[in-house]
């Protein structure tokens, strides 16, 4: 079938409106660049809304600070597996960037003084791990709602253009180069193609692709999927983070603030086990840690419950006070999906996909990297990669809470300032071959008109329920082969995949097949990543390789995917900083 | 008595009726309303029997269900399902909220589910919400202020932002505004109840400037003052804010802040 193509040509084009998709298009447009920015779903409904605790930035407000004791930090809950050049970059900007989104209007929370507000989370400490920092700025437990509605508002006076419920199909690349993207308007049903010089994917995590997350349903890696139909690899995508503390069976996310503010994890003894796992931060370890910790208690019969399958988060100990001005959100968020008053009951809780380390690799400017025949960095021009979709890397192998906030806009601001750099203003855009839109286009047609007999929500099923069971916490060479296995039978069932909804307009059914391609190709990259790699570092703990081994795995896994087939290759982990401001932090035994 | 009746392809018509494939003690009828712009056909409500003993305990859950197992053209916005992108606000018993946090058990009968009321429907239980994204951007909802000091944030007391609580939450779900008989009538005017709490929200915020052109720019007959204290607005929020309450402050500063 033939589609009427309606033609754009912008400088840049952003795809997505979270947090890093807004920041890069508010400083696009002061650039003066004619920017385009598209989102599946209206910019304050982006699941930055839903990051709670904070944002991290060594501004000392509430004690001593320095953004070298934040880069230790991040460092070392990257279980050095992270970029150390990016690490400092992110570090010694976050204070900068933090202050920029205060005077963008961000209400956060204040300290007597009338500062903003820091809270103690898990893995910032101070003087290189010794003791406990206060580090990350909060608005109350509302922080990326803060900020998601108040970049929007800065997109809003910068006359960004908004192409709002867009769903992007695919990249536009040539020779190597990305020169733009396909996009199908939901809301009218009309396909879009968007001429540019520049793109840059801010398109989020992957977290649907596993059973139970916090991520919303809206996170299907879209930027991923394209990238890897574009014959690009990803970076380090074992590396999935599991969040101590979703809410059980619901999944909703719970913040480590909570325990930033003084809340505590108990098994069914009544015991408070961080205590043994992590002597020193207790339940302010890092994610990874704790979340192997919960599951030690639950596998060795300590659960709680009927089942004696989930831990206890206790806050009813905090005054009242404290969780009303500042957990007022997961106060809420408790009593709705688990019915508890938490100033009364302590919440059901279990670790829960929560992020995606891995992503697209980029520089700190956010360029996209792929590699030469030669083994060196190779820059894919024209396409930019920022947020959770990209891996800069800052976080490694396990990200630290607070640090994906900072994340979003001191690359969203620096990938803005780098397009500025090699974009000018109106200048001309090359011609593209239709054979490029045509390939999309067949692409969609094909799954617009799928007439097997599998919904969508059969295969997204089985995948889930794989990628849970076989791809989790604790891995080993056994659940990851089957996983493999496993993990191939939706993978072939799109074939037999069915389509009920043949229209165009707002045709949701088809949003999700397509989602659901982007989620099944990250997932086998997932599994078949973290099958290769014979280590535990982070968040990927395998059983069977129970130590970190630098000699041989201190090196980031890339992954292609060649029609179901996942090539594996590996880039080098930079073991140098920007400046001389700081010197390299050696790799040491990881303890908490 | 001048006689009001819906255009004849507006009538809502008796749709199809889907029969629960498993026996259950426990099956909840689920009405819901169809409408698809690509057949020339009068709007329906379809009618799904749930096994609710494996059902997610939210409306959203047994909206997914439907999709999932039903009926997969059944369309809806959706994405977070914990009640902070507003993505999910749709009229469910007779009210505005959010499908995620609602609790199927607490409706007791059938639950009965439209699009969120008096907006142009696209297709099913999506709204189009142009016009009160518009509204929102005419109150220019950043932060405006001439300090130029880069390197260090505004101080703010903790009192003055207490003054924020209760309107920063906002998550422009239109739950309220659509719930509004006056922005039913006059929505194109009238700013309505969520874009209303917005304007304060900045005209509030103690590091904003221009309070006084704020004022001066929502204080108008039709913007504001169509507001008649239904309180509808305050019933329907699903995250328990107070846009009435926020309106009448504005007017309440109109009067006393003369120089406005």
């Amino acid at each position: 079938m033939n589609y009427d193509v309606i033609s754009h040509e912008y400088d840049v084009v952003v795809v997505g409106a979270g947090g890093s998709g807004l920041r890069a298009a508010v400083g696009l447009s002061e650039a003066g660049l004619k920017t385009a920015c598209i989102s599946k779903v209206f910019p304050t409904r982006s699941h930055t809304a839903a990051a709670q605790g904070g944002i991290s930035a060594a501004l000392g407000n509430m004690c001593e600070d320095d953004w070298r004791w934040h880069m230790y930090d991040t460092v070392k809950g990257a279980d050095w597996l992270g970029d150390q050049d990016a690490i400092e970059f992110l570090c010694k900007e976050a204070p900068q960037a933090v202050v920029e989104l205060e005077k963008y209007g961000v209400p956060f929370s204040r300290t007597d003084e009338g500062k903003i507000y820091q809270r103690p989370f898990g893995g910032m400490t101070k003087n290189y791990g010794n003791g406990v920092v206060q580090r990350t700025c909060a608005a109350a437990d509302r922080t990326g709602h803060a900020i998601l509605h108040t970049l929007y508002g800065q997109a809003l006076k910068r006359d960004t253009e908004f192409f709002i419920e867009y769903f992007a199909l695919d990249l536009i690349m040539e020779s190597g180069k990305c020169k733009g993207v396909i996009a199908w308007n939901l809301q009218d049903g009309s396909i879009h193609r968007f001429r540019s010089n520049m793109v840059i994917l801010a398109t989020g995590g992957y977290g649907r692709a596993y059973f139970s997350a916090t991520s919303a349903h809206t996170c299907t890696g879209d930027g991923g999927g394209m990238v890897l139909r574009a014959g690009l690899p990803l970076q380090d995508m074992e590396f999935v983070q599991f969040h101590p503390t979703g809410i059980y069976g619901a999944g909703c996310l719970i913040t480590e603030g909570s325990r930033g503010e003084g809340g505590f994890l108990v098994n069914s003894e009544g015991e408070r086990f961080m205590e043994r796992y992590a002597p020193s931060a207790k339940d302010l370890a890092s994610r990874d840690v704790v979340s192997r910790s919960m599951t030690v208690e639950i596998n060795e019969g300590r659960g709680v419950g009927k089942n004696k399958d989930h831990i206890f988060l206790h806050l009813n100990h905090l005054d009242e006070k404290i969780l009303k001005e500042r957990l007022p959100g997961i106060s809420e968020s408790a009593k709705v999906f688990a019915g508890v008053d938490v100033t009364r009951e302590p919440i059901p809780v279990l670790p829960t996909v929560h992020y995606n380390m891995g992503g697209i690799p980029t520089n700190y400017f956010g360029e996209v990297l792929s590699k030469e025949a030669d083994g060196s960095d190779k820059i894919v021009e024209g396409l930019m990669a920022v947020g959770e979709a990209a891996c800069v890397s800052v976080h490694g192998a396990n990200r630290l809470g607070s640090n994906s906030l900072i994340d979003l806009v001191v690359f969203g601001k620096a990938a803005a300032i780098k397009a500025a750099e090699k974009v000018k203003p109106n200048s001309k855009h090359e011609n593209i071959s239709e054979v490029e839109t045509q390939k999309c286009l067949d692409r969609f047609d094909r799954m617009r008109n799928a007439n097997g007999d599998t919904p969508t929500a059969i295969l997204r099923d089985k995948m889930q329920r794989t990628m849970q069971s076989k791809c989790a916490v604790f891995r080993t060479d056994e659940t990851l082969r089957e996983g493999l296995n496993e993990i191939q039978v939706p993978w072939d069932g799109i074939k037999d995949i069915l389509i009920k909804d043949k229209s165009l307009i707002f045709n949701t059914d088809l949003v999700e097949a397509l989602e659901f391609d982007n989620l099944i190709r990250q997932s086998q990259v997932t599994v078949a990543s973290a099958e290769n790699r014979k280590e535990s570092r982070g968040a990927h703990s395998r059983e069977d390789f129970k130590e970190r081994d630098d000699e041989n795995w201190m090196k980031h896994t890339l992954a292609w995917h060649e029609n179901g087939k996942i090539k594996v290759n590996y880039r080098d982990v930079h073991n140098y900083t920007l400046t001389n401001d700081v010197q390299y932090f050696p790799p040491k035994a990881r303890v908490y | 008595m001048v006689q009001f009746n819906l255009p004849k392809n507006s009538k809502v018509e008796k749709g199809k009726y889907f029969k629960s494939k498993v026996s259950s003690k426990n099956i909840k009828k689920i009405n819901v309303y169809r409408w698809d712009p690509d057949k020339n056909e009068n709007p329906r409500v379809d009618t799904y029997e749930l096994d609710m003993d494996n059902c997610g305990p939210m409306v959203l859950d047994a909206l997914i269900k439907i999709k999932n197992e039903i009926d997969s053209s059944l369309t809806f916005r959706r994405s977070c399902r914990e009640g902070i992108c507003g993505s999910c606000a749709m009229n469910i018993d007779g009210a505005n909220t959010l499908a995620c946090t609602k609790s199927a058990k607490e409706i007791n009968d059938e639950i009965n589910i439209y699009p969120l009321p008096h907006m142009p429907v696209i297709k099913d239980l999506v709204p189009n919400l142009k016009q009160l994204y518009k509204q929102y951007q005419s109150v220019e909802p950043w932060m405006q202020s001439n300090k130029n000091s880069n390197d260090t944030e505004n101080l703010q007391s903790i009192e003055d932002r207490s003054k924020l609580d209760g309107l920063y939450e906002c998550i422009l779900c239109a739950c309220c505004a659509t719930s509004c008989p006056s922005y039913w009538w006059n929505g194109d005017k009238y700013l309505g109840p969520a874009v209303l709490l917005q304007a304060y929200r900045w005209i509030i915020d103690s590091r904003d400037e221009e309070r006084k052109k704020r004022l001066k720019k929502v204080a108008d007959e039709l913007k504001l003052f169509r507001c008649h204290t239904i309180m509808n607005c305050t019933n329907a929020c699903p995250k328990g804010l107070n846009p009435a309450k926020a309106i009448g402050s504005i007017k309440k500063m109109l009067v006393t802040e003369k120089s406005a």
